[in-house]
């Protein structure tokens, strides 16, 4: 099953520790994540369900690019990170 | 009269409590390094409750029934979906989202509406909460009125409500004020929604537009709690009174040193007196000379005062937004903080003012704890 990893700076707000969760693309492999921790939902997607503004997904190394549907499909060892879209200094 | 407020900043919560006469101290801190953009000390039962923006992780609301020892995270107003294939855009076409920026105005209900909460949002959308935020509603009325569709961002991309005042004779009646969107009156407790500001005056819009209530960029509108038939708002153009339940506004031109500001109070007994911070107007905004100000009137604006003992006189350039100068429900105590991380409170209505704090992360809202 795929992994999902949290960017430490989330750590501070809400606790999302490494997970491995079903899910055949990203999206559904949030969700899931999600639903071992409801709060954790809202700080990355918006009230629509949009991956927020300045977040970023990451899976197996590229960064995703459908923000609305996450539908990048994932296979069994594969390892989505969440992460804020960092710019500046 | 209230020994206690809350200093909400760029980098946490602060609670400031009386330890004495003329002593004012911090007391408290929550949030620490989080952006706190609005805090509100429910005087019907105590709780506290604190607007974040966590910026990529979005805006967070959180309630405290210890009085900040602890928090607890609750729900946000969220926007719904809106309908397939619409894109809003404002008049100068620039896209207005349908979801939560920023949570600009909190406001409790009466004390005969106990778990009533509003919120004021950008990009312009009124939430009422009704079980001390554990839900929120968005004001339809409101947000599908037309005229809606006319506000422009004022200082910010997209409108937003700043202003809620609750009638005190009435919890169904709530007037709020919008940058840029002028004044609007609910008598149905957010049902339907009629425009309020009708004399105001934008003097920087095209003429023919300049008196068009929808169009006005009220910064800040407080309604006097004994004398509830009277409004004060400081304007993007100057000070505005309203004594008809705004009904109509008049402009005052003589506030000193300037008519420009954010900040507004008006005491909580006598509507004939209101505090403002003047800036130098309006593209530059910082104190007049360097000089911390504030203006007073006790004569429902023929006349004003100029405050200045105890702040800064030399080389100040502190801006106080609009969220940021309170007044108790005495009248009597004052506090203001500003851009620059200063907090000052003044006892005595404002006549003599005592620096509480100097090196404050900017500071975005004060208000006492009643």
């Amino acid at each position: 099953m795929p992994k999902v990893i949290f960017t430490a700076n989330l750590q501070r707000h809400v606790p999302c520790p490494p997970c491995v969760v079903p899910g055949g693309t990203v999206g559904e492999a949030l969700e899931n994540a999600f639903a071992a921790v409801p709060r954790l939902r809202g700080y990355v997607l918006d009230e629509h369900g949009q991956l927020r503004h300045h977040m970023v997904v990451f899976l197996d190394g590229q960064a995703c690019s459908d923000r609305r549907g996450l539908g990048e499909p994932v296979g069994e060892a594969g390892e989505i990170v969440v992460m804020q879209a960092l710019s500046g200094g | 009269m209230s020994d206690q407020m809350l200093a909400s900043t760029r980098k946490g919560l602060f609670s400031v409590g009386r330890s004495g006469s003329g002593r004012w101290e911090l007391a408290g801190r929550s949030f620490l390094g989080d952006n706190v953009t609005l805090a509100l000390a429910d005087p019907r039962d105590g709780s506290w409750y604190a607007a974040l923006d966590h910026g990529h992780f979005g805006v967070k609301l959180h309630r405290s029934g210890d009085r900040g020892a602890t928090w607890t995270e609750i729900a946000t107003p969220a926007y719904p979906e809106p309908p397939a294939g619409h894109e809003e855009r404002d008049a100068l076409g620039r896209l207005i989202p349908w979801a939560l920026v920023r949570i600009w105005a909190l406001e409790p209900g009466l004390a005969t509406q106990p778990g009533v909460l509003w919120a004021g949002t950008l990009p312009g959308g009124l939430f009422r909460s009704e079980d001390f935020g554990a839900s929120w509603t968005l004001m339809r009325g409101l947000w599908d009125h037309p005229d809606r569709r006319a506000w422009l961002g004022g200082g910010a991309d997209v409108p937003g409500i700043h202003s809620i005042c609750v009638d005190p004779r009435n919890g169904d009646r709530v007037t709020v004020a919008v940058s840029s969107g002028g004044a609007w009156r609910t008598e149905d407790g957010g049902a339907t929604w009629t425009c309020c500001s009708r004399g105001m005056r934008a003097e920087y819009l095209p003429p023919e537009k300049a008196l068009d209530p929808v169009l006005q960029d009220p910064h800040r509108v407080v309604q006097c709690p004994a004398w509830p038939e009277v409004f004060w708002a400081q304007h993007h153009n100057g000070v505005f009174r309203s004594v008809d339940d705004c009904g109509s506004w008049h402009e005052i031109t003589s506030a000193v040193p300037s008519v420009f500001g954010f900040a507004v109070a008006v005491h909580p007994a006598d509507p004939l007196t209101a505090w403002f911070v003047p800036a130098d107007k309006d593209e530059r905004r910082i104190p007049l000379e360097g000089k911390v100000v504030v203006g007073r009137t006790r004569d429902g604006g023929r006349s004003f005062e100029i405050l200045r003992a105890g702040l800064p006189q030399e080389n100040a350039y502190d801006l106080v937004y609009r969220h940021a100068l309170a007044v108790d429900g005495s009248g009597n105590r004052l506090a203001f903080g500003s851009t620059t991380g200063s907090l000052w409170v003044s006892e005595d209505g404002g006549d003599h003012w005592i620096t509480v704090a100097e090196h404050l992360p900017p500071v975005y809202a004060v208000s006492f704890v009643r």
